[in-house]
């Protein structure tokens, strides 16, 4: 029997000098940070307007946050494998030992994708879905606020692996039998079960809430084939969410049962079937790409139809191939695994279905560049982002094409060429389109304007930063070179190895002229207010609040007749009108039941990953009974007056009038 | 279109009267939705079993070990539990407190005869030695068979802090949703535990 602190012992604590410096710098910036909130008086502020708040603005704001800070994390995983590989040519074992360099590798996949572009996607799903369709918040706030707090767990696990033991060492997809207790006895793989179910359950509660939230919640008037575009596929993402993350949390529980109580369900042992693992994991990971991809096509297009000042082309086949791709990402999922043995027949229906994903992918670009046709592009910062992905998606997309014939996939499965693949479309869509929706939105939501200059030079690094670090990486997988290797001895690869490292340089200054930017524009934020509410001249309903919105969003729920409300408004010259008075405005309060049983949550986690028995039950009861608490809870909701609302919207229609 | 604008005309009804914050037919909806991606994961689970019921590892099979007279007992007693909510559902609608409370309570008791017999059952197979770690299938088939008991069991313990609810504040409108909400995870149980009985003990058994 395991002692008080089940695993738990002074060898969880690290040995190696760069995970010792890590944690130092960790430690000096927390303090920091600690100490700048504690000496201004934030701390009250911060709990009471933040931590706690179900306003899904804010919450959109957090999740952007962590999704920034897990970037930071995973960049850094990102540049050390790149200068390991750099290094450790001709033989030379460089400065990663093999066991602390797989580490790296899976932490950075799990990192960038569950706690750096999910937290992305969502967060900007949270501040602009409820605005686009007219509603004053999701349909269950207190969730809302719950799937954060359990995202974040997730993210706070795997970030403690850092400092207490070790985290996987399998690569991010932690197949089986490496995965099982025999091949992975430490608790590395234990961390990321836990920091992956946690938070893919706050995942799945996200998707329930915004479905309900589109589906009932639409202001009067808007149809479903008149919600906005973005709107529109984050619905299908939602969809593809509630339809394959139980998957993936069926999979870890099996992968758990077999880890903690010694069943059979991958085991080499015992009749297991590893394979099960790899096709469920996939049948979940592959609509996991989508669920990233798709709200990155809204936000082009979006960004395209407002800064031509056109309509969207083809508004109707873009949800359609939205849809398209959508379906058709349930049945591709085999195409991660050609190698492994299926017949040649599966093999083809899988690799087909692959290659025709490539034609609602094409129906959205014509769209696009249809919609540019004889409009007058204004190149600014969001569109700068959406042409760079127009280019770089476009040959990512490709090259998925190339690999999704089951015959080349034989010589470029596990392969840099797949890396660079997979990196094409996840960077050059899914991060370049969250950063174009940063940029886009970043005024609605703060309330004044991005610096420009700093936001163009972030772009052109990362764009050739992208192009510099990952075209090598194709060369690298035809020359040979397979995936996850920790050094090399062959001088033909050396060359194109230090062009990626260049590469990543370069990435690395543009997430540096990111975070300027912010700081920048920060400080000159008084001289750049978005006093208007409407800095592009935008078409949909976000852009009619103020910035930041209201924290009811909509005084009155406007009624609507168009695709593009706003435009419309505009036009008839309905927008901003006085109304004479206004009915009171049901609100739900604040509440702490969700960062309480998300802590507690973290606590059942990491409990459960150090075997603490006591620790696992008590948090557990606390979490459930912190829930029923919250569940019988009156004071939940209160009403703001008319005469607060008359103020509040008084004082943004001068300001409109004034800008 | 007419569903269009049935949507859209039930919509502006809730807009009227958005003082009162009618959020049950919202909730209901949502649960439902929760529901569905539930029933993915028991769809990932029974996939497993199918993949794995045939890797007895040399051991025992289904038909070896199953015992279908206690097993339709157990069934019985679900579906009759599913009867007994109904009525406990036409109660609540017609303001019936007592009957409500009446019928919650032989519904918690038929899902506490189908646990008991699960843990019988389980306990039966574990003390001669057919535990989930003796192969895939004994795997698959606690897996499987257990993520349902837990439910039940989720379910029993719902029924009691709602019938709590309902003694003592009566059939208020938020315990009305909340009934609703449950009886949809109940007979959702009863639905997924039709398909164990066909796939796991019929199939397995013959």
């Amino acid at each position: 029997m395991s002692g008080f602190l089940g695993k738990l012992s002074w060898d969880a604590l690290p040995y190696d000098p760069i995970v010792i410096t890590t944690l130092c710098v960790v430690a000096v910036v927390g303090a920091i940070v600690a100490f700048l909130v504690i000496k201004n008086n934030l701390l009250g502020v911060l709990w009471r307007d933040w931590l706690t708040s179900v306003d899904h603005k804010k919450l959109g704001i957090m999740y952007i946050v962590l999704a920034f800070v897990m970037l930071v994390r995973g960049f850094a995983d990102a540049i050390m494998m790149r200068l390991q590989l750099a290094l450790a040519t001709n033989g030379d074992p460089g400065y990663l030992p093999p066991h602390h360099y797989d580490q790296i590798f899976t932490a950075h996949g799990v990192i960038m994708i569950i706690f750096m572009a999910m937290p992305f996607m969502i967060g900007l799903m949270n501040i602009v879905v409820p605005l686009q369709i007219g509603a004053r918040d999701v349909a269950f706030p207190f969730l809302n606020n719950l799937s954060f707090w359990l995202a974040a767990s997730g993210a706070i696990l795997v970030n403690i692996s850092l400092g207490l033991g070790e985290f996987a060492k399998t690569g991010w997809v932690a197949y089986p039998p490496l995965a099982g207790l025999e091949y992975s006895p430490g608790v590395g793989v234990d961390y990321y079960i836990w920091a992956l179910q946690i938070s893919g359950i706050g995942t799945t509660l996200t998707a329930v809430n915004f479905l309900v939230t589109v589906f009932k919640m639409r202001t009067p008037g808007m149809k479903l084939m008149d919600m906005p575009i973005f709107t529109w596929t984050c619905t299908w993402a939602n969809i593809l969410i509630a339809a394959s993350f139980p998957i993936l949390t069926a999979v870890l529980a099996m992968l758990t049962l077999d880890r903690y109580l010694d069943f059979h369900f991958f085991t080499n042992d015992g009749g297991g079937n590893s394979m099960m693992y790899i096709n469920l994991f996939w049948a979940w990971g592959h609509p996991e790409v989508y669920i990233l991809v798709l709200p990155a096509f809204g936000i082009f297009s979006e960004i395209v139809s407002t800064f031509t000042g056109k309509r969207l082309f083809g508004y109707k086949s873009m949800v359609w191939a939205t849809a398209s791709i959508s379906i058709l990402g349930f049945i591709v999922w085999l195409h991660h695994f050609f190698t492994m043995g299926s017949s040649a027949n599966v093999n083809a229906f899988f690799g087909i279905m692959t290659m025709i994903i490539a034609v609602p992918t094409g129906v959205k670009l014509f769209n696009w560049l249809f919609t540019m046709y004889r409009g007058r592009l204004r190149i600014t910062v969001p569109v700068l982002w959406t042409l760079g992905f127009m280019v770089t998606f476009t040959v990512g997309g490709m090259t998925g094409v190339l690999l999704a014939v089951p015959g080349a996939d034989y010589v470029l499965h596990n392969s840099l060429f797949l890396i660079a693949h997979f990196h094409n479309t996840i960077i050059g869509g899914a991060v370049f389109g969250y950063l174009a929706g940063f940029a886009f939105w970043f005024p609605k939501a703060m309330g004044f304007h991005l610096n420009v200059k700093l936001g163009k030079a972030a772009f052109w690094c990362w764009l050739v930063g992208f192009f510099l670090a990952f075209m090598p990486l194709y060369v690298l997988g035809f020359l040979g070179m397979t995936r996850r290797l920790n050094h090399t001895d062959n001088p033909d690869w050396n060359i194109w190895l230090y062009i990626a490292l260049c590469g990543a340089i370069v990435i690395f200054a543009g997430i540096i002229c990111q975070f300027l930017q912010l700081f920048v524009s920060f400080r000159d934020r008084k001289q750049n207010l978005d006093t208007t509410g409407d800095p592009w001249n935008g078409h949909t309903l976000e852009w009619s609040t103020a910035s930041p919105p209201q924290f009811y969003n909509f005084a009155e729920l406007p009624i609507v007749s168009d695709i593009d409300a706003f435009t419309d408004m505009k036009e008839k010259g309905t927008a901003y009108q006085r109304k004479e008075s206004y009915a009171p405005i049901h609100m739900p309060k604040n509440t702490s039941a969700g960062i309480i049983m998300g802590g507690l949550l973290t606590a059942f986690g990491f409990a459960m990953i150090w075997h603490i028995w006591w620790l696992a039950i008590a948090s557990l009861l606390g979490t459930v009974a912190t829930f029923i608490v919250r569940a019988y809870t009156k004071d939940v909701d209160y009403y703001v007056q008319p005469d607060e609302v008359a103020q509040i919207e008084n004082e943004h229609l001068d300001n409109v009038a004034k800008g | 279109m007419s569903t269009a604008m049935n949507t859209h005309d039930a919509h502006e009804a809730g807009a009227h009267h958005d003082e009162h914050h009618d959020t049950g037919s919202n909730t209901v909806f949502g649960f439902w939705l929760y529901l569905m991606t539930d029933c993915l994961l028991f769809a990932s689970i029974f996939a497993t079993y199918a993949v794995l019921f045939m890797n007895t590892a040399g051991g025992v099979s289904g038909e070896d070990i199953f015992d279908l007279e206690l097993i339709l007992a157990g069934t019985a007693a679900l579906l009759f539990s599913s009867i007994t909510y109904g009525f406990a559902m036409i109660s609540a609608h017609r303001k019936n407190k007592a009957g409500t409370l009446g019928w919650l309570a032989v519904t918690f008791l038929f899902g506490a005869c189908f646990i008991a017999l699960e843990i019988y059952e389980f306990h039966h197979l574990i003390v001669n030695g057919h535990g989930p770690q003796a192969s895939a299938f004994l795997s698959a088939f606690f897996t499987l068979v257990g993520t349902h008991g837990l439910h039940v069991t989720a379910g029993m313990i719902w029924m009691v802090i709602l019938m709590i609810e309902v003694a003592k504040t009566g059939l208020t409108g938020r315990a009305i949703t909340r009934i609703s909400c449950l009886s949809l995870f109940w007979h959702f149980l009863d639905v997924v535990w039709i398909c164990v009985f066909t796939v796991v003990y019929l199939m397995g058994a013959i």
